[in-house]
């Protein structure tokens, strides 16, 4: 076993094992979320994924974004066929094992590779200007500042380096090649790599070509290592949650805001619709909706860790675009930053029922940013992925309403209309009296 | 014209094609009556047997559940199924793209369910069927820009039947830059109408009409009536209000009619 086989391994399993923790941790906060079912038919979840996950199909309700995402997506997809024959590689010493297993396909498949690379190449170099130089509006708003806004930037440079890994690995490979050396089988022409080894590469040494060659496998493969752990930190996690987030968004009808169960029975027995007696009376009083993300559904906190920043919901949103502080992407950044900010400190002794740091959601998300949405779905609509902002924002509200009595003063006669007078406005008259005026009209 | 309530239909020993679901502005409002009274013509023209719960009707809940104040919305929609079950309401036409949305979407869960419908689609069907016509005269040369409502097009998918209503009209049809899916709420929705805007840079009906005003028209049609209520509003604060009409899309069959 050679000493490249060897780092290769210890790397390996050091990258699996702290990824296992890693990830667990996610799932471990996603679970702090109460129970949810996604309703509606299997077949319409698989259709969702394959469209909407899969075929990117909301992406391109904005074009330009759309394309250059989609050129970066694919080429991520196929450099998996590459990365499992570096990972084959890597662990049995071999050098491109696919070459002489699969014949004139493996060239097919690596100059396939290199176009969607070099799409890919040029497409982060423009998300990387209109991101910072043209300064998008929706990249700018206040809750990108600080690790956001690195946080886009370094999977940017990422996939930079990514690709100058792939490009620098197969150029020296050509080179080699050309000079007959059997460790190096036969690649065929490659699209950009040939144009690189031919116009660059030509007067090299074989040993500079060696060891060009090991430094673009070495790099591709650490940065694809660095990726696997850094994901859990990063907003880039969606490129695994986008799917089961899509597969387990809700299909009821989209104005149909979730029931509380235990209202209805509450108010039936308060009306005398049902022969069984209301709740138990306890000695606590009874909470309802969301003071913290333990108190929301796990799509909810899959939704939140789900979302990759990329802004459409906040700028469509109607009460951002007018200037009030409500922006749905902060929405959901804050429940991800809450949900890893306990799971961190669950991680020692404490249990989950024991835990409390004295802190709730109301410490990241204000009054002022859920009493602005008017619940007109644009941001539910605009997500690429299928997260709901609006569900927690409706549980927020609840929480504010029911179990604190507070909310905007101006609700109150509204509330007090509807109890007394059935309407949203206490009106002298009836209701039916709209009718008398018909004739005159 | 009289409109009948259900009590009255059943008092009769019949029964009505159709009941009318009023909702709050439709009754109280002085503006959003003239949209009721709009759709009572156009019913009464068609010859449909339809009725009013009248007296019986109430808020449907829908701000109440919007702002989070639960109990409330489920008072009110008990009492309300309640009421609708008693009179073995099937079919239910409602000018109000709110009441609308709350009985066809959210009243099935807690035991009301009934074929609903908004008066665009009803409207739409008339003209198919050709229950109802619509004068060609008053409307030509005039721009009519329509106003997609969140409640109606975004949340509910109805996008077309407005549009080829306001087609059947001799005006001509505008669209809004941000239109259908991508319809800019006018900022009511979610128990907004009912309390002051959070701090900000622009009211949001303001923007609305701004956006609106682009295609110069003559009249914004709207289908929900606290959307008219808003771009009113909105046309008064850009002192338009002379220049452009804000109408329910029954109100411009009314007219065309000269009902």
């Amino acid at each position: 076993m050679s000493l490249q086989q060897i780092v290769f391994l210890i790397l390996f399993i050091a990258v699996v094992f702290l990824a296992y923790r890693s990830y667990g941790r996610i799932i471990k906060a996603i679970k702090l979320g109460k129970s949810y079912t996604a309703e509606g038919s299997k077949g319409q979840r698989w259709k969702n994924v394959f469209l909407v996950a899969f075929g990117q199909q909301k992406m391109f309700k904005r074009w330009i974004p759309g394309f250059l995402h989609l050129f970066i997506y694919v080429a991520f997809l196929f450099t998996q066929i590459e990365l499992v024959e570096i990972i084959i590689d890597g662990v049995s010493g071999h050098h491109r094992f696919f070459a002489d297993k699969i014949g004139p396909l493996y060239n097919v498949i690596i100059n396939f590779i290199e176009i969607l690379s070099v799409l890919a190449f040029v497409s982060t170099l423009i998300f990387l200007w209109r991101r910072n130089l043209l300064k998008i509006p929706r990249f700018v708003k206040p809750e990108m500042n600080g690790w956001p806004r690195l946080d886009a930037n370094l999977i940017l440079i990422g996939e930079i380096i990514l690709i100058v890994g792939i490009f620098s690995m197969n150029s020296a490979d050509l080179a080699l090649q050309n000079l007959a050396d059997s460790h190096y089988p036969d690649t065929g022409q490659l699209l950009i790599s040939s144009l690189v080894f031919e116009n660059l590469l030509q007067d090299m040494s074989q040993s500079s070509l060696i060891v060009m060659e090991r430094f673009g496998w070495w790099l591709h493969l650490s940065v694809v290592f660095g990726f696997i752990l850094y994901l859990p930190y990063s907003k880039h996690l969606h490129i695994l949650f986008a799917f089961p987030n899509v597969y387990f968004a809700s299909l009821k009808a989209r104005g149909a805001i979730e029931n509380m169960p235990v209202i209805t029975n509450e108010v039936k027995s308060m009306m005398g619709l049902t022969d069984e007696t209301g709740s138990e009376i306890t000695d606590e009083l009874p909470e309802f909706g969301a003071k913290d993300v333990t108190d929301l559904s796990w799509k909810n906190i899959l939704d939140a860790y789900s979302c990759t920043e990329c802004g459409r919901c906040t700028s469509v949103c109607p009460a951002n675009l007018t200037g009030k502080k409500l922006s749905p992407r902060k929405i959901l950044m804050d429940i991800r930053d809450r949900s890893t900010e306990i799971i961190t400190q669950l991680d020692g002794s404490v249990k989950e029922s024991d835990f409390d740091d004295g802190k709730s959601l109301f410490d990241y998300i204000s009054e002022e940013e859920i009493f602005a949405c008017t619940t007109c779905n644009a941001c539910v609509e605009a997500c690429p992925v299928m997260i709901d902002p609006l569900s927690p924002i409706i549980e927020l509200r609840r929480y504010k309403l029911l179990t604190e009595s507070k909310g905007p003063s101006e609700w109150m006669p509204m509330y007090n209309a509807i109890e007394n007078n059935g309407a949203v406005w206490q009106m002298p008259g009836q209701r039916f009296d709209w009718a008398n005026n018909l004739e005159s009209n | 014209m009289k409109v009948y309530t259900v009590e009255e239909y059943k008092s009769l020993g019949k029964e009505p094609e159709i009941l009318f679901w009023v909702g709050c502005a439709g009754s109280f409002d002085s503006r959003a009556q003239k949209i009721t009274w709009a759709l009572v013509k156009i019913l009464h023209n068609a010859g449909i047997e339809f009725a009013v719960l009248g007296n019986d009707e109430s808020c449907t809940g829908d701000p109440a559940r919007r702002s989070g104040n639960e109990f409330v919305f489920q008072m009110l929609a008990l009492q309300n199924i309640e009421t609708l079950n008693m009179y073995n309401v099937n079919k239910i036409v409602t000018t109000c793209p709110h009441c609308f949305n709350t009985l066809k979407n959210e009243y099935p869960e807690l035991g009301g369910n009934y074929d609903v419908v908004h008066h665009t689609q009803l409207i739409q069907q008339l003209i198919n069927e050709k229950r109802i016509s619509i004068e060609k005269g008053i409307f030509k040369g005039k721009k009519i820009v329509y106003h997609d409502s969140c409640y109606l097009g975004r949340i509910n998918g109805i996008y077309e039947a407005p549009r080829e209503i306001l087609e059947e009209l001799d005006g001509q049809l505008l669209e809004a830059r941000r239109n259908a899916s991508n319809g800019l709420c006018c900022g009511a929705g979610g128990a907004q109408m009912f309390k002051e805007e959070e701090p900000g840079d622009k009211k949001l009906n303001v923007e609305r009409v701004e956006e609106l005003l682009e295609s110069n028209p003559d009249i914004i049609a709207v289908n929900c009536p606290y959307c008219t209520l808003m771009m009113d509003d909105g046309l008064k604060n850009k002192e338009k209000d002379e220049d452009v009409m804000v109408y329910d899309i029954s109100e411009l069959i009314v007219q065309a009619n000269n009902w």
